[in-house]
């Protein structure tokens, strides 16, 4: 008998050990997408600007002081009431509403609120001012921004539920998906100016 | 002899020891072109706020983002308010010359989309937010976002 050669290492097995190497790194890969609040920034008023007189009943001032306590139309308040408060006071509908090339929006005829007389007019005079200490902490602060924008969330889905039967994120979606629709586009925008997001940062106290 | 001869010989099997290596060459091309983070950071990865009603950010190219915590170095100082541009720790005073120094690198039509990132942790102090607010206001980088992670931190 002849003598036998050493067998061949068999190999087959190596493209499993290789497969697995490579998924593992495709699926522990992350690809971090950065996502979070934007906003965007007024412009550098002119030297000479003087702001607009606006009414107290259109505004809602938020107060964050240095030991992130709240204090919301000269209330304390927590958190979790403060979307609550601001949806009460977007949609309360009092009056009339913004000029628009020189002519009166009018009552707001979609608003759900109680038409108080010390609340806001209209949704696109209200005014929500955030203001902040300089100590406060940047988490507080974004929660509170969150807050105050799932209030405009709420307010807007509710109506674009109403106008379209379907809530505004979907609407967003869709028209994300279809930049070229018209359509979409114009209810998109209805919805947006049915409730601007106004929110605004005042000044921050204490200089130090 | 006949025991040899009993053999049957089958369709031979595909031979399948070229398959490492394009798996091998596969694994590789991914390792090699997968790009790590460009920046260092200088500072404790911040522990970002959370948030619900959050927009992702697109066109990476146009963001230029801005750390703001804890330095790794002491000789910084302590606290959480330290601000990191590119590959290191600056002043408030030093994000517009970052902002334009960004815009040179996109072309002339898209500047008005470049939006700023802050990454700044949830200990820092709304007024180094501000100051950095009021120096992109100044060289007119209007769009801002406030990287967060996607959830609620309210308990």
């Amino acid at each position: 008998m002849a003598r036998r050669e050493t067998p061949e290492i068999n190999a087959g097995s190596m493209a499993d050990i290789a497969f697995l190497l490579l998924i593992f790194f495709l699926v522990t890969t992350t690809m971090n997408v950065d996502s979070g609040i934007s906003k965007k920034l007024s412009e550098k008023p002119p030297a000479d600007y003087v702001p607009p007189v606006i009414k107290e009943r259109n505004i809602f001032e938020v107060n964050i002081n240095r030991n992130n306590e709240l204090l919301v139309e000269g209330e304390r308040m927590d958190v979790k009431e403060i979307k609550d408060a601001a949806v009460k006071f977007i949609d309360n509908g009092g009056g009339e509403g913004k000029l628009v090339d020189g002519v009166s929006t009018g009552p707001c005829d979609y608003c759900k609120g109680e038409k108080s007389s010390t609340s806001s007019d209209h949704p696109n005079k209200a005014i929500i001012s955030v203001q902040s200490d300089r100590g406060t902490e940047y988490g507080t602060y974004i929660i509170v921004q969150n807050e105050l924008l799932r209030a405009y969330t709420e307010l807007r889905n509710a109506l674009c539920k109403e106008r379209y039967g379907m809530s505004y994120i979907e609407l967003e979606n869709l028209y994300k998906d279809d930049k070229n629709n018209l359509e979409l586009k114009k209810k998109v925008e209805d919805i947006k100016t049915a409730y601007p997001q106004i929110i605004s940062d005042a000044e921050p106290t204490s200089a130090n | 002899m006949s025991k040899f001869k009993k053999r049957k010989k089958g369709i031979p099997a595909v031979n399948t020891a070229a398959l490492p290596d394009i798996v091998f060459m596969l694994l590789f091309f991914f390792m090699v072109t997968t790009t790590m983070r460009e920046t260092s950071l200088q500072i404790e990865a911040p522990s970002l706020p959370s948030a619900t009603e959050v927009k992702k950010l697109e066109h990476k190219s146009l963001v230029s983002t801005i750390y703001i915590g804890k330095a790794k170095d002491t000789k910084y100082g302590v606290g959480y308010n330290k601000i990191q541009l590119n590959d290191k720790i600056a002043s408030a005073d030093q994000v517009p010359a970052f902002i334009i120094n960004a815009r040179t690198k996109v072309a002339e039509n898209e500047i008005p989309f470049m939006t700023t990132s802050i990454k700044a942790d949830k200990q820092s102090s709304v007024g180094t937010i501000i100051d950095i607010r009021l120096k992109l206001r100044d060289v007119n980088a209007l769009k801002v976002s406030y990287s967060t992670n996607t959830g609620t931190d309210i308990k």
